[in-house]
Protein backbone atom coordinates (compact mmCIF):
# COMPACT_ATOMS: atom_id res chain seq x y z
CA UNK A 1 0.00 0.00 0.00
CA UNK A 2 1.14 3.51 -0.77
CA UNK A 3 -0.26 6.58 0.88
CA UNK A 4 0.36 10.13 -0.23
CA UNK A 5 -1.15 13.55 -0.66
CA UNK A 6 -2.52 14.21 -4.14
CA UNK A 7 -3.88 17.75 -4.42
CA UNK A 8 -7.02 18.05 -2.32
CA UNK A 9 -7.13 14.36 -1.47
CA UNK A 10 -5.21 11.74 0.46
CA UNK A 11 -4.61 8.81 -1.83
CA UNK A 12 -4.26 5.22 -0.68
CA UNK A 13 -3.07 3.24 -3.67
CA UNK A 14 -1.91 -0.33 -4.24
CA UNK A 15 -4.45 -1.46 -1.68
CA UNK A 16 -4.44 -5.23 -1.54
CA UNK A 17 -7.77 -7.01 -0.89
CA UNK A 18 -6.95 -7.57 2.79
CA UNK A 19 -6.30 -3.90 3.57
CA UNK A 20 -9.23 -2.85 1.37
CA UNK A 21 -11.44 -5.12 3.46
CA UNK A 22 -10.12 -3.58 6.70
CA UNK A 23 -10.97 -0.15 5.31
CA UNK A 24 -14.48 -1.31 4.35
CA UNK A 25 -14.93 -2.47 7.93
CA UNK A 26 -14.27 0.95 9.48
CA UNK A 27 -17.92 2.09 9.69
CA UNK A 28 -19.17 -1.24 11.06
CA UNK A 29 -16.33 -1.30 13.58
CA UNK A 30 -17.72 1.82 15.25
CA UNK A 31 -20.83 -0.13 16.25
CA UNK A 32 -20.66 -1.03 19.93
CA UNK A 33 -23.12 -3.91 19.34
CA UNK A 34 -24.45 -3.16 22.78
CA UNK A 35 -21.12 -4.12 24.39
CA UNK A 36 -21.23 -2.32 27.72
CA UNK A 37 -17.49 -1.66 27.94
CA UNK A 38 -17.43 -0.10 24.46
CA UNK A 39 -20.57 1.94 25.09
CA UNK A 40 -19.13 3.24 28.37
CA UNK A 41 -15.89 4.20 26.67
CA UNK A 42 -17.50 6.03 23.74
CA UNK A 43 -19.93 7.83 26.04
CA UNK A 44 -17.71 8.26 29.07
CA UNK A 45 -18.95 9.88 32.28
CA UNK A 46 -18.30 13.63 32.59
CA UNK A 47 -18.09 13.66 36.40
CA UNK A 48 -18.73 11.69 39.57
CA UNK A 49 -21.92 13.57 40.50
CA UNK A 50 -24.99 11.54 39.66
CA UNK A 51 -27.06 14.61 38.84
CA UNK A 52 -24.57 15.79 36.26
CA UNK A 53 -24.24 12.31 34.78
CA UNK A 54 -28.01 12.04 34.39
CA UNK A 55 -28.20 15.46 32.74
CA UNK A 56 -25.35 14.49 30.45
CA UNK A 57 -27.10 11.31 29.41
CA UNK A 58 -30.30 13.18 28.66
CA UNK A 59 -28.96 16.22 26.84
CA UNK A 60 -25.35 15.75 25.73
CA UNK A 61 -25.20 12.09 24.69
CA UNK A 62 -27.82 12.47 21.93
CA UNK A 63 -25.71 15.31 20.49
CA UNK A 64 -22.57 13.19 20.64
CA UNK A 65 -24.38 10.29 18.96
CA UNK A 66 -25.40 12.58 16.13
CA UNK A 67 -21.85 13.90 15.79
CA UNK A 68 -20.37 10.39 15.64
CA UNK A 69 -23.02 9.17 13.21
CA UNK A 70 -22.43 12.11 10.85
CA UNK A 71 -18.68 11.44 10.82
CA UNK A 72 -19.26 7.73 10.16
CA UNK A 73 -21.65 8.49 7.30
CA UNK A 74 -19.03 10.74 5.68
CA UNK A 75 -16.47 7.94 5.86
CA UNK A 76 -18.97 5.39 4.51
CA UNK A 77 -19.60 7.65 1.51
CA UNK A 78 -15.84 8.02 0.87
CA UNK A 79 -15.44 4.24 1.03
CA UNK A 80 -18.09 3.53 -1.60
CA UNK A 81 -15.55 3.20 -4.45
CA UNK A 82 -14.16 0.15 -2.65
CA UNK A 83 -17.50 -1.63 -2.87
CA UNK A 84 -18.64 -3.58 -5.87
CA UNK A 85 -15.30 -3.74 -7.63
CA UNK A 86 -15.43 -5.75 -10.85
CA UNK A 87 -12.06 -7.25 -9.90
CA UNK A 88 -12.44 -8.14 -6.23
CA UNK A 89 -8.91 -9.52 -5.87
CA UNK A 90 -7.11 -6.72 -7.68
CA UNK A 91 -5.30 -3.92 -5.89
CA UNK A 92 -7.28 -0.71 -5.77
CA UNK A 93 -7.00 2.98 -4.88
CA UNK A 94 -8.99 5.07 -2.44
CA UNK A 95 -9.15 8.86 -2.43
CA UNK A 96 -10.09 10.67 0.77
CA UNK A 97 -10.98 14.35 0.28
CA UNK A 98 -8.91 16.51 2.65
CA UNK A 99 -12.11 18.33 3.70
CA UNK A 100 -13.26 15.06 5.24
CA UNK A 101 -10.07 14.57 7.26
CA UNK A 102 -11.71 15.42 10.61
CA UNK A 103 -14.57 12.99 9.97
CA UNK A 104 -12.00 10.29 9.20
CA UNK A 105 -10.00 11.02 12.35
CA UNK A 106 -13.15 10.84 14.44
CA UNK A 107 -14.46 7.65 12.85
CA UNK A 108 -11.10 5.91 13.00
CA UNK A 109 -10.87 6.82 16.67
CA UNK A 110 -14.38 5.50 17.32
CA UNK A 111 -13.48 2.24 15.60
CA UNK A 112 -10.18 1.86 17.48
CA UNK A 113 -11.78 2.57 20.86
CA UNK A 114 -14.69 0.21 20.26
CA UNK A 115 -12.45 -2.65 19.10
CA UNK A 116 -9.97 -2.10 21.94
CA UNK A 117 -12.80 -2.01 24.50
CA UNK A 118 -14.42 -5.18 23.17
CA UNK A 119 -11.13 -7.11 23.30
CA UNK A 120 -9.79 -5.42 26.41
CA UNK A 121 -6.36 -4.79 24.89
CA UNK A 122 -3.70 -3.85 27.40
CA UNK A 123 -1.37 -0.88 27.03
CA UNK A 124 1.49 -3.32 26.39
CA UNK A 125 -0.41 -5.00 23.56
CA UNK A 126 -1.30 -1.67 22.01
CA UNK A 127 2.35 -0.57 22.14
CA UNK A 128 3.64 -3.78 20.57
CA UNK A 129 3.96 -2.96 16.89
CA UNK A 130 6.18 -5.96 16.18
CA UNK A 131 3.66 -8.60 17.13
CA UNK A 132 3.95 -12.02 15.57
CA UNK A 133 1.77 -12.88 12.52
CA UNK A 134 -1.99 -12.85 12.86
CA UNK A 135 -3.10 -16.16 14.31
CA UNK A 136 -6.43 -15.39 15.92
CA UNK A 137 -9.40 -13.04 15.76
CA UNK A 138 -7.84 -11.12 18.63
CA UNK A 139 -4.57 -10.70 16.71
CA UNK A 140 -6.51 -9.51 13.68
CA UNK A 141 -8.39 -6.96 15.78
CA UNK A 142 -5.14 -5.67 17.24
CA UNK A 143 -3.73 -5.33 13.75
CA UNK A 144 -6.91 -3.47 12.77
CA UNK A 145 -6.46 -1.03 15.70
CA UNK A 146 -2.84 -0.41 14.68
CA UNK A 147 -3.67 -0.05 10.98
CA UNK A 148 -6.37 2.51 11.74
CA UNK A 149 -3.90 4.28 14.03
CA UNK A 150 -1.39 4.42 11.18
CA UNK A 151 -4.03 6.08 8.98
CA UNK A 152 -4.79 8.57 11.74
CA UNK A 153 -1.09 9.44 12.02
CA UNK A 154 -0.87 10.08 8.30
CA UNK A 155 -3.99 12.26 8.25
CA UNK A 156 -2.70 14.23 11.24
CA UNK A 157 0.65 14.79 9.54
CA UNK A 158 -1.10 16.11 6.45
CA UNK A 159 -3.36 18.40 8.49
CA UNK A 160 -0.35 19.71 10.37
CA UNK A 161 1.51 20.31 7.11
CA UNK A 162 -1.52 22.22 5.79
CA UNK A 163 -1.62 24.43 8.89
CA UNK A 164 2.12 25.08 8.71
CA UNK A 165 1.93 26.09 5.05
CA UNK A 166 -1.05 28.40 5.58
CA UNK A 167 0.51 30.08 8.66
CA UNK B 1 -30.70 64.54 44.78
CA UNK B 2 -31.77 65.14 48.41
CA UNK B 3 -30.47 63.47 51.54
CA UNK B 4 -33.40 63.41 53.94
CA UNK B 5 -33.62 61.00 56.84
CA UNK B 6 -35.90 58.08 56.20
CA UNK B 7 -38.26 56.39 58.59
CA UNK B 8 -36.99 52.89 58.74
CA UNK B 9 -33.77 51.16 58.16
CA UNK B 10 -31.55 51.52 55.23
CA UNK B 11 -28.97 49.07 54.16
CA UNK B 12 -26.34 49.07 51.52
CA UNK B 13 -27.02 46.32 49.05
CA UNK B 14 -24.57 44.93 46.60
CA UNK B 15 -26.13 43.53 43.50
CA UNK B 16 -24.43 41.51 40.84
CA UNK B 17 -25.57 41.81 37.28
CA UNK B 18 -24.18 41.09 33.84
CA UNK B 19 -22.04 44.21 33.76
CA UNK B 20 -20.54 43.75 37.19
CA UNK B 21 -21.42 44.69 40.75
CA UNK B 22 -23.52 47.73 41.62
CA UNK B 23 -24.42 49.18 45.00
CA UNK B 24 -27.70 50.70 46.10
CA UNK B 25 -29.62 51.78 49.19
CA UNK B 26 -32.54 49.59 50.09
CA UNK B 27 -35.00 51.24 52.47
CA UNK B 28 -37.38 49.10 54.44
CA UNK B 29 -40.00 50.32 57.00
CA UNK B 30 -39.12 49.58 60.62
CA UNK B 31 -42.28 47.59 61.20
CA UNK B 32 -41.60 45.42 58.28
CA UNK B 33 -38.17 44.63 59.63
CA UNK B 34 -39.41 43.86 63.12
CA UNK B 35 -42.33 41.66 62.14
CA UNK B 36 -41.23 39.92 59.05
CA UNK B 37 -39.89 36.44 59.50
CA UNK B 38 -36.36 35.87 58.36
CA UNK B 39 -36.38 34.05 55.08
CA UNK B 40 -33.16 32.47 54.05
CA UNK B 41 -33.13 31.60 50.42
CA UNK B 42 -31.27 28.57 49.25
CA UNK B 43 -28.32 29.94 47.32
CA UNK B 44 -26.31 26.78 46.97
CA UNK B 45 -26.96 26.43 43.27
CA UNK B 46 -25.75 29.94 42.53
CA UNK B 47 -22.66 29.36 44.65
CA UNK B 48 -22.02 26.10 42.80
CA UNK B 49 -22.03 27.95 39.53
CA UNK B 50 -19.58 30.54 40.83
CA UNK B 51 -17.02 28.14 42.22
CA UNK B 52 -14.17 27.31 39.90
CA UNK B 53 -14.19 23.95 38.17
CA UNK B 54 -11.41 22.04 36.48
CA UNK B 55 -11.41 20.20 33.19
CA UNK B 56 -9.27 17.10 33.50
CA UNK B 57 -8.12 14.84 30.69
CA UNK B 58 -7.29 11.26 31.62
CA UNK B 59 -4.92 8.85 29.94
CA UNK B 60 -6.22 6.40 27.39
CA UNK B 61 -3.64 4.17 25.70
CA UNK B 62 -5.74 3.93 22.53
CA UNK B 63 -5.72 7.63 21.72
CA UNK B 64 -2.63 8.61 19.76
CA UNK B 65 -0.34 11.21 21.31
CA UNK B 66 -0.42 13.29 18.12
CA UNK B 67 -4.22 13.10 18.09
CA UNK B 68 -4.50 14.31 21.70
CA UNK B 69 -2.13 17.19 20.91
CA UNK B 70 -4.25 18.19 17.91
CA UNK B 71 -7.44 18.10 20.01
CA UNK B 72 -5.93 20.37 22.70
CA UNK B 73 -4.92 22.85 20.02
CA UNK B 74 -8.39 22.82 18.43
CA UNK B 75 -10.46 22.96 21.62
CA UNK B 76 -8.40 25.32 23.77
CA UNK B 77 -6.39 27.16 21.12
CA UNK B 78 -3.15 26.04 22.78
CA UNK B 79 0.14 26.47 20.96
CA UNK B 80 1.63 23.19 19.79
CA UNK B 81 4.21 23.36 22.60
CA UNK B 82 1.61 23.89 25.31
CA UNK B 83 -0.64 21.21 23.84
CA UNK B 84 2.28 18.75 23.83
CA UNK B 85 3.14 19.61 27.44
CA UNK B 86 -0.39 18.74 28.56
CA UNK B 87 -0.46 15.65 26.35
CA UNK B 88 2.77 14.40 27.91
CA UNK B 89 1.40 15.10 31.38
CA UNK B 90 -1.63 12.96 30.55
CA UNK B 91 0.63 10.24 29.16
CA UNK B 92 3.12 10.19 32.05
CA UNK B 93 0.99 11.11 35.06
CA UNK B 94 -2.34 9.73 33.93
CA UNK B 95 -4.13 13.07 33.92
CA UNK B 96 -3.72 16.75 33.26
CA UNK B 97 -5.75 19.77 34.31
CA UNK B 98 -6.22 21.53 31.02
CA UNK B 99 -8.56 24.34 32.04
CA UNK B 100 -10.24 25.82 35.10
CA UNK B 101 -13.00 28.36 35.46
CA UNK B 102 -16.78 28.63 35.51
CA UNK B 103 -18.80 25.47 35.47
CA UNK B 104 -20.86 26.25 32.38
CA UNK B 105 -17.77 26.72 30.24
CA UNK B 106 -16.09 23.70 31.78
CA UNK B 107 -19.08 21.59 30.75
CA UNK B 108 -18.83 22.93 27.23
CA UNK B 109 -15.14 22.02 27.03
CA UNK B 110 -15.77 18.52 28.36
CA UNK B 111 -18.52 18.08 25.78
CA UNK B 112 -16.11 19.14 23.03
CA UNK B 113 -13.42 16.78 24.32
CA UNK B 114 -15.92 13.92 24.42
CA UNK B 115 -16.80 14.82 20.83
CA UNK B 116 -13.17 14.00 20.02
CA UNK B 117 -13.48 10.85 22.18
CA UNK B 118 -10.99 11.93 24.83
CA UNK B 119 -11.53 10.80 28.40
CA UNK B 120 -12.37 14.09 30.10
CA UNK B 121 -14.12 15.00 33.32
CA UNK B 122 -14.95 18.14 35.23
CA UNK B 123 -14.26 18.47 38.93
CA UNK B 124 -14.87 21.19 41.44
CA UNK B 125 -11.73 22.92 42.70
CA UNK B 126 -11.26 22.19 46.39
Amino acid sequence: MEIRRQGDALELSELDPFLAELLRQIPDSTDTDGAKSAEERIFSAPANEKELRDEWKAYVQPELRRLFRTATETVSADLKPLNGSSKPFANCTLRIPVKNAEAWLNTLNQARLVIASKYGFTEAELSDHYRSPIGSRRDLSLFQVNFYGFLQEFILQEMHADEASSA
Amino acid sequence: MSCEPVAGAAELVLMRNNSGVSAGLLVRPKAAIADAPTIEHETKEKQDLDLPWQVIVHNDPVNLMSYVTMVFQKVFGFTREKAETHMLEVHRQGRSIVWSGMRERAELYVQQLHGYLLLATLERVN
